[in-house]
């Protein structure tokens, strides 16, 4: 036990250590590498609410005026705004390309052309098209989201046993039912993981698109720092992104093994 | 109602629940085409438990996607309650050896799925869900999902979600072919409880001589390639049979040289590689 600890924490502590020894004596500029303490502190002014409490102005007040709470839940909306364009559009259509053949036929070269364009390829177009703002980065997100929901739910649809179809037909089950109640639950292992590889895909998206389209949220708050050369800003934002993307994938799981609890292999 | 009077019911009645009258079924196209069914002439009466039997590949599993309408015959005629088969359909309920439960829903949504589909209302289902989960010991496990099931009762809750129906035919397909022989032996037993008490008609697929003497009130054997009945067997002894008894040994005996004969040709297929599964 203790051991495990002392193995998982070693090379992360001296690392710590010897960078803020590294920072403290001179030897490397603030600017370009600030001290892991000057990040911490910098991480928490950025968390402190910059106004001061006023019973007036209500708790809920004080707490928005935190800049990091406001960037995060900016970014947060954004990408659940972008992902459920994109899954939303995605996950009608690639029910209907798994189940329908012809359709399938007729739009897959399309889907196989689109779908190796990064999402970030599209900034030049997105901007053209819906100018600054949020829509053009809702637009590059659901982007993100599309192509994994899409190709994972055709995947999904594809390999529902046919026993499952074969049980169903035998018990009367009609088109509609056999969709609602087969189908779509025997694909949900795979279209979750569309969706859960989507969110990923939108997460990365957000921040690029916050660097270049709006001027809220945590990708613009640390291109925003790096004009003012605050280095540890810059940091500490990164920090917030990397604990929101960690928050967002533990949710994602925590959904995910409830509604997968009934699918082998995952124990509830 | 039980076993004497579904007999009376079958000598008054005429009209047999499923009839095969020359059925044929061809995979592919002849000559390369396999030939699984061939004339195939069957007549079934109600409260009769069919056993079909026969060595692998010998066309029991066609023979019975027939009547269920999973894959039509080729051409012949073959009747359920007086109409061609055309479709599957609620009144021949499956099980199948894989259970093919339904993995997301829980013991009860499995057996209530059927009466969803047909609609019935919810009193009236909660009362038959209740009493199948009653009739086949599986009371404390309504609200489990599939995976937290053992083999034996995983496929009491796919007889249960046949049974929910009422169908007058129940068609397995070597059922308890991948149960342990303890568990097997517990689920036929409790089968032939339920076929005596609800009085269905059983279409019961096997390649265990011992379970076809076991359960059956009447066993088909197949042969091998092409697929033809071979022989037609009514098994006299009176239920709950005693397999180690002289009767049903010599039962077993005689159908066993039967159905050997027709192993051993699938064997030497086997070994020419000919067999395509
Ligand atoms: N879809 C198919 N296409 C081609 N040939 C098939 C198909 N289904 C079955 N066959 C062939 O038809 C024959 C009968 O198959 P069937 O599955 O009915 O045998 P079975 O008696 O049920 O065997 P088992 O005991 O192995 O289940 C076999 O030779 C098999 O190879
Ligand atoms: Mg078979």
């Amino acid at each position: 036990m203790t051991r495990t600890l002392f193995r998982n924490l070693a090379v992360p502590v001296v690392l710590l250590v010897v960078w803020q020894l590294l920072s403290q004596s001179g030897f490397i500029k603030p600017v370009i590498l600030p001290s892991p303490v000057a990040i911490l502190e910098r991480l928490w002014t950025y968390l402190l609410p910059a106004q001061t409490y006023a019973e007036s102005a209500g708790f809920a007040d004080w707490m928005w005026s935190s800049e990091l709470l406001s960037d995060l839940v900016a970014s947060m909306r954004r990408v659940i705004l972008g992902f459920a364009v994109g899954a939303g559009l995605a996950l009608p259509l690639g029910l209907l390309m798994g189940t329908d053949r012809r359709f399938e036929a007729y739009l897959n070269p399309v889907v196989q052309f689109l779908r190796p364009i990064p999402p970030i390829a599209y900034i030049p177009l997105a901007i053209l098209w819906f100018g600054l703002g949020d829509p053009p980065a809702i637009f590059l997100i659901s982007i993100g989201a599309f192509f994994p929901v899409l190709i994972n739910t055709i995947t999904g649809v594809r390999n529902v046993d046919s026993i499952y179809v074969r049980a169903a037909t035998n018990l009367g089950a009609d088109r509609m039912t056999m969709f609602r109640r087969v189908i779509l639950p025997a694909a949900t292992p795979y279209v979750l993981t569309g969706m859960r590889i989507g969110i990923g895909t939108a997460f990365i998206v957000v921040i690029v698109a916050e660097m270049i389209a709006v001027n809220s949220g945590l990708g613009y708050r640390i291109l925003e720092a790096r004009e003012y050369m605050w280095s540890d800003k810059v940091i500490a934002g990164m920090i917030a992104i990397g604990l929101l993307g960690l928050a967002i994938d533990v949710g994602v799981n925590r959904v995910n093994n409830h509604l997968l609890r009934w699918h082998r292999g995952i124990e509830s | 109602m039980n076993a004497h009077h579904i007999v009376k019911d079958m000598e008054t009645q005429t009209q047999p629940l499923v009839r095969a009258a020359g059925v044929n079924k061809i995979f592919g196209v002849e000559p390369s085409g396999v030939v699984a069914l061939k004339d195939i002439d069957l007549e079934i009466r109600p409260g009769e438990f069919v056993c079909l039997l026969g060595p692998s590949g010998c066309g029991k599993s066609t023979l019975l996607n027939a009547i269920a309408g999973f894959s039509l015959p080729t051409s012949g005629t073959l009747e359920v309650s007086g109409k061609p088969v055309t479709a599957p359909g609620p009144d021949r309920g499956m099980v199948f050896q894989e259970y093919a439960l339904f993995p997301w829903m829980t013991v009860e949504a499995n057996i209530a799925f059927g009466l969803d589909i047909r609609g019935t209302g919810s009193e009236e289902k909660a009362r038959i869900v209740d009493e199948l989960l009653d009739m086949l010991g599986l009371k404390e496990f309504r609200h489990r999902f599939p995976k937290d099931l053992s083999g034996g009762m995983r496929q009491r809750v796919a007889i249960a979600r046949v049974l929910a129906l009422d169908p007058p035919i129940m068609l397995m397909d070597e059922p308890f072919g991948a149960l342990d022989a303890l568990t097997r032996r517990s689920l036929q037993d409790e089968l032939l409880r339920i076929w005596r008490s609800v009085g269905k008609t059983i279409v019961f697929v096997t390649h265990s001589i011992e379970e076809a003497v076991y359960l059956g009130s009447r066993v088909v054997i197949l042969t091998y390639r092409p697929g033809t009945i071979k022989r037609d067997v009514t098994i006299d002894l009176p239920y709950p049979r005693d397999s180690n008894s002289v009767e049903f040994n010599a039962i077993k005996k005689d159908l066993a040289s039967l159905v050997h004969a027709e192993h051993d040709r699938f064997a030497l297929d086997e070994r020419k590689g000919l067999t395509l599964d």
